[in-house]
């Protein structure tokens, strides 16, 4: 089934025109109202009337994390806050958030898109779906949550949070559909096991997984224990939350939602448009938000993009599964999480050397971080009670500021390996091929 | 009338304890006594040594997290309440005692006491009649 076949099944020339026309209109939008976009296009000496199609978009500026963060809370922010009707927030790197500020047209578009991915997943009105991604200042459970309504299916917001409570209601309401992170569907397998459950006992036949990187083995592991079909679902708060992109039945990569978000492939050292078929790093235009739109964001993801219709019947782009990172960023859990955070905490403490390490895993099928740090040298207490507080003061502090709880390990000076040149503060052992 | 106990952070790791030892032995350094305080992850190592100081030196090089603490060390009679009578004395005086250790031969035994009030502690030792021991 397809949800919006006018969209997503559109002729190649009627979506160049519509996403040409929609980019015009967004470049004089911005233009007039965000003076961030309109110094970059100034100083880079374009008007708007320089944009006269969507080939024209190479010539206009790109935008990054870091922009966002330097414009808190609402710089780039195009709407009057009067007719901003929601906000998310996501974690920045160090200190400032991402605020993303929806208006009430965008909201329905994240729930038209988000209706498009559903249907293609095999969603109907007769589906009993369950949201398990976090409701809350995350895009995860609200962005699902309204697509599921906007479908017609009904929704259970079940979060995260209390899996055997979960389980429960998968099998006595019936649900038969779930939105979740990858790893939280393989703990769900696990937890439904340890219940002396089985995927006989429940319903489930569809999954829309994402908010975090997985692998093929993930799907045919997820698929074999819980006796459902997983489908990717790729999104990201800067741009919208999930819903960017899906996969049809055929999974053969994830169909873009692009008469709302134009995707382009760069180099991400040269900033040059790639052709489809090279893996770089993926771009994003909102062409048709109006809270906080952006042009060519940088997701830092790599992956490749391609054309052709599908045999789903569906015309739009697809992207590739998501390689790797053009920076540093780790995935946990589905937080973002920079070596560069854990970094200005531990600078904040007098009582460390400034080395540590991430060491990030997978335990039962759950993200686990633990934080390596140095004593140092000429600054430890020889009362024990006095360490274990100042571990413990790391690790609050670590939430607080990460959003996830971290596993601090004290070790002991110039025991964590010092590399040259450009520091290696991650060990990754959770395995993703 | 105090003495110098040595601190050394290690990591709960095989053969860590004799990395220090063996560094101490190379140095000609003696261990006259030592106690080991341990968490999950790590521990501290308390050592009482011939050359403080060089020690220290040693060790700092050897990238140890080092520290040194006062305590007091008495050596009482190797017999049985004789400790208790000690102990009573430091109550009564309302010492709090952080940690002790304590190691006995033949008819000495001493003990090292890291009390929250290091000069009350002495006070309330040299009234009594243990003997304050504060050189190896």
């Amino acid at each position: 089934m397809i949800w919006n076949p006018n969209k997503e099944c559109m002729s190649r020339d009627q979506m160049h025109a519509l996403q040409s026309k929609r980019l015009q209109k967004l470049v004089q939008y911005v233009y007039h109202n965000v003076p961030f976009y309109r110094n970059k296009m100034q100083a880079m000496d374009i008007a708007p009337e320089d944009i006269q199609s969507i080939d024209d978009i190479v010539k206009l500026p790109f935008t990054t994390k870091q922009d966002l963060r330097d414009n808190y809370p609402y710089g780039l922010q195009a709407a009057p806050a009067s007719e901003i009707v929601r906000v998310h927030a996501s974690s920045g790197t160090t200190g400032n958030p991402t605020i993303v500020g929806y208006t009430r047209k965008d909201l329905a578009v994240w729930s038209e898109v988000m209706a498009r991915c559903l249907t293609a997943y095999g969603v109907t009105r007769e589906d009993t779906f369950s949201v398990s991604y976090g409701y809350g200042l995350f895009t995860g459970g609200l962005g699902a949550h309204y697509g599921v309504e906007n479908l017609g299916a009904t929704v259970i917001p079940t979060s995260t949070g209390n899996t055997e409570k979960h389980i429960r209601l998968i099998r006595d309401l019936k649900i038969t559909g779930i939105a979740c992170t990858p790893s939280y569907a393989l703990y769900l397998a696990e937890t439904l096991e340890k219940m002396g459950l089985s995927k006989k006992d429940i319903s489930l036949r569809v999954g829309a997984f994402g908010a975090e990187p997985w692998t093929e083995n993930m799907r045919h592991e997820i698929e074999e224990r819980l006796g459902l079909k997983g489908y990717n679902l790729y999104g990201l708060s800067e741009i919208m939350g999930p819903g960017v992109s899906y996969e049809c039945q055929e999974q053969n990569g994830s169909h873009i939602c692009e008469d709302h978000f134009y995707p382009e492939i760069i180099n991400p050292d040269t900033l040059e448009q790639l052709p489809y078929g090279e893996q770089g790093e993926l771009v994003f235009t909102t062409l048709t938000k109006e809270g906080m739109p952006l042009l060519r964001y940088r997701t830092k993801d790599l992956c490749t993009l391609q054309d052709g219709e599908c045999a789903c019947g569906r015309t739009e782009v697809r992207m590739g599964r998501i390689m790797g990172r053009s920076d540093d960023m780790l995935i946990i859990r589905g937080i973002n999480v920079f070596p560069s955070q854990v970094e200005s905490v531990i600078l904040e403490n007098p009582e460390f050397e400034p080395q540590y390490m991430l060491v990030v895993d997978r335990v039962n099928n759950l993200d686990t971080l633990q934080v390596q740090v140095e004593v140092r040298k000429d600054f430890f207490s020889d009362d024990i009670g006095r360490m274990l507080s100042i571990k413990k003061q790391l690790a609050d502090r670590l939430k607080s500021v990460l959003s996830i709880a971290a596993d601090v390990r004290l070790m002991e000076p110039g025991s964590i390996e010092r590399s040259q040149g450009k520091g290696k503060h991650v060990i990754d052992n959770r395995i993703l091929k | 009338m105090t003495i110098k106990q040595l601190s050394v952070f290690l990591e709960n790791k095989t053969g860590r304890i004799n990395e220090v030892a063996k560094i101490l032995g190379k140095h000609s350094i003696n261990m006259h006594a030592f106690s080991m305080a341990e968490t999950t992850d790590f521990g501290i190592l308390r050592l009482i040594v011939s050359e403080i100081e060089k020690a220290v030196e040693i060790l700092r090089a050897e990238n140890f997290a080092v520290m040194l603490t006062d305590v007091v060390c008495i050596s009482c009679p190797n017999a049985a309440g004789s400790l208790s009578t000690i102990l009573e004395e430091l109550s009564a005086n309302n010492i709090f005692i952080e940690y002790m250790y304590a190691f006995a031969e033949g008819d000495k035994a001493n003990v090292v006491i890291r009390p929250t009030d290091i000069e009350r502690c002495v006070e309330v030792l040299q009234s009594s009649d243990c003997g304050i021991v504060d050189t190896f």
